[in-house]
């Protein structure tokens, strides 16, 4: 094993317990914010996305890539953003978009 | 194109632990009623470090194709996430969750593309990291798109199963992960076509047969599922920001999941296998005023129930994805308040898993601007529910069914529920006696203090608002 892969265990061994510890005392309430918010954190996967796409040789890879470029930012914006309507429903405030639809 | 713009890569990491850190406290601040919405902030200011420094990254050489994928994202990400009405939030959460698990699979594509012409030259670990990437990922992927589809009602909300599919799933994992071997092993691409083909289908065959009233701890599942693919990818890129930010999601997201599971008594092997499928499936659409075993229904009229609104002492509303489905949160607070003035205290029975997903109903009734303390959870709701005149069910259904308690033959027994039929009257506003998203009948409707009043619950709505006024 390299130095590098067992600083990356570590790293990896620490992250579970903090994720963990962070979410213990969640109420029911936020269940469904929280799945949202984190749902948008493993966007982070645009970074890898990215790094292949920024170096990237061939067709194929390049096509890979760029849907997967597609895919990660499509995750990590509407994440956070569907996750800031639900929290602002909160506060009791009106929407800023068009008011929604009637579903028949 | 050259590299105009990188830095060093001792400057790219040490910007990764700063994000990592915001990633950690918006986590910590999205657990908090008062701070999640700063909390939200904090996140998605961690992932802009991220991203932005990535820019900036040593191997980082062409911009021009990601440039054009991150527009094209940004701009679905934002008019999706802008055009989704609040009720459909928990497929669009599924939807999101797929796509990330999908580019986690198209990264260990394109890396076992890359790293293939000298395979064996590769530490075990970079292999592995792919392989459980397009695994995992893949996974996720379809069984999203799956729930999505169950969600918003392109496929069947019920539970869809075939004899010996756990036997089925399990030769579908066990060859995909011989394909996993086969492209450990080999330097042939086939393979892991062949590894990601099979999860996918793994993916679709597992949440198939899942009730759509699981849906909510199965789309956390797969969101704890995204978050470890991340981290595989950050093994393989040697990327620490991945790594933390993919485990971080893993871990709280198994945890939500367990609590989730928690909240409708339901383990998740329950949720996995349990196949609440094991309900016969009924017929479609069966007419309104019969039941499927024959048993009586009360029907009632808007007059005759606004006449009973309009004389209790207190009234318990109990919203279900009925109300959601129907928009009718606002003519539900018009109802409220009109019943206030007359002196009826209003108040909400709160399941935790009414509607779709935990905390569904909390935002919806919160956009109406019903107060915060009128909302009971089920624990305040049920001893108020024995000192209730009229629990008035508004397009709720599995979560008030009495089976829960009383049969353990029922797939919904040991499930906590809202104690409605305590309550002196029940009027359940509902479209027609189709059972709900569960697939199961509900013998409350049958319960002689039971009245049915039939129709969409914001038609219904707004006549009781008008024979209310009336009376």
């Amino acid at each position: 094993m390299t130095p590098e892969l067992i600083a990356s265990l570590t790293i990896f061994a620490l992250a579970v317990f903090l994720g963990f510890e962070l979410i213990s005392r969640v109420p029911t309430l936020l269940h469904t914010p929280l799945m949202s918010g984190t749902n948008a954190i493993h966007g982070i996967v645009l970074v890898g996305a990215m790094l292949i796409a920024g170096s990237a040789d061939s067709t194929l890879e390049q096509v890979l890539a760029f849907v997967a470029v597609v895919f990660a930012t499509v995750n990590v914006v509407g994440g956070f953003l569907v996750t800031d309507r639900m929290l602002h429903m909160f506060k009791g405030k009106r929407p800023e978009g068009p008011p929604e639809d009637e579903v028949p | 194109m050259t590299t105009p713009l990188a830095v060093s890569l001792e400057t790219v990491n040490l910007l990764y632990a700063v994000s990592a850190v915001l990633l950690v406290f918006g986590i910590k601040q999205l657990s908090s009623p008062r701070t999640a919405r700063q909390g939200n902030f904090v996140a998605a200011a961690g992932m802009a470090i991220a991203v932005g420094i990535t820019l900036f990254h040593p191997d980082v050489e062409k911009y021009g194709l990601m440039a054009v994928g991150i527009a094209v994202g940004t701009v679905i990400g934002v008019v999706s996430a802008r055009a989704v009405k609040m009720t459909a939030i928990p497929q669009m959460v599924a939807l999101f969750n797929g796509v990330g698990g999908g580019a986690v699979a198209l990264i260990a594509a394109a890396e076992y593309h890359r790293l293939a012409p000298d395979l064996g030259a590769l530490p075990v670990d970079v292999i592995a990291g792919i392989l459980f990437g397009a695994l995992v990922g893949s996974i996720s992927f379809a069984g999203s798109l799956v729930a999505f589809g169950k969600l918003q009602e392109l496929l069947p909300g019920r539970p869809l199963t075939f004899p010996g599919q756990i036997v089925v799933n399990g030769l579908l994992l066990v060859l995909a992960i011989a394909c996993g071997v086969g492209a450990g092993v080999t330097e042939n691409g086939i393979w892991i076509v062949l590894l990601i083909v099979l999860a996918l289908v793994l993916g679709a065959a597992a949440v198939l047969p899942i009730g759509g009233a699981d849906m909510p701890v199965v789309i956390s599942l797969l969101n704890a599922f995204t978050g470890l693919a991340a981290a595989s990818s950050g093994f393989v890129l040697g990327n620490n920001a991945l790594i933390i930010g993919g485990t971080l999601v893993g871990a709280s997201g198994t945890l939500l999941t367990i609590l989730m599971g928690r909240a409708m008594n339901r383990s998740l092997a329950n949720v996995l296998f349990g196949a609440f499928g094991a309900a016969p499936a009924a017929g479609p659409a069966a007419a309104p005023g019969a039941s499927g075993d024959g048993a009586m229904v009360r029907q009632t009229t808007a007059e005759d129930t606004a006449v009973m609104l309009a004389y209790a002492s207190q009234v318990m509303v109990v919203p279900g994805y009925g109300l959601a489905v129907a928009q009718a949160q606002h003519v539900t607070r018009e109802l409220a308040d009109l019943l206030e003035a007359r002196g009826v205290r209003v108040r909400y029975a709160i399941h935790p898993v009414a509607g779709r997903m935990p905390g569904h109903m909390n935002v919806l009734l919160a956009e109406a601007n019903v107060p915060y303390p009128a909302l009971l959870d089920m624990d305040d709701a049920n001893p108020e529910l024995n000192r209730t005149d009229v629990a008035l069910v508004v397009g709720a259904n599995d979560v008030t069914n009495p089976a829960a308690r009383s049969n353990p033959e029922s797939p919904l027994y040991g499930m906590p529920i809202l104690d409605v039929d305590h309550a002196k009257n029940v009027v359940v506003l509902k479209r027609s006696m189709n059972p709900g998203f569960a697939g199961i009948d509900n013998e409350l409707y049958t319960n002689p203090k039971t009245a049915m009043l039939f129709g969409d619950a914001k038609d219904s709505l707004e006549r009781l608002v008008a024979a209310v006024k009336a009376v």
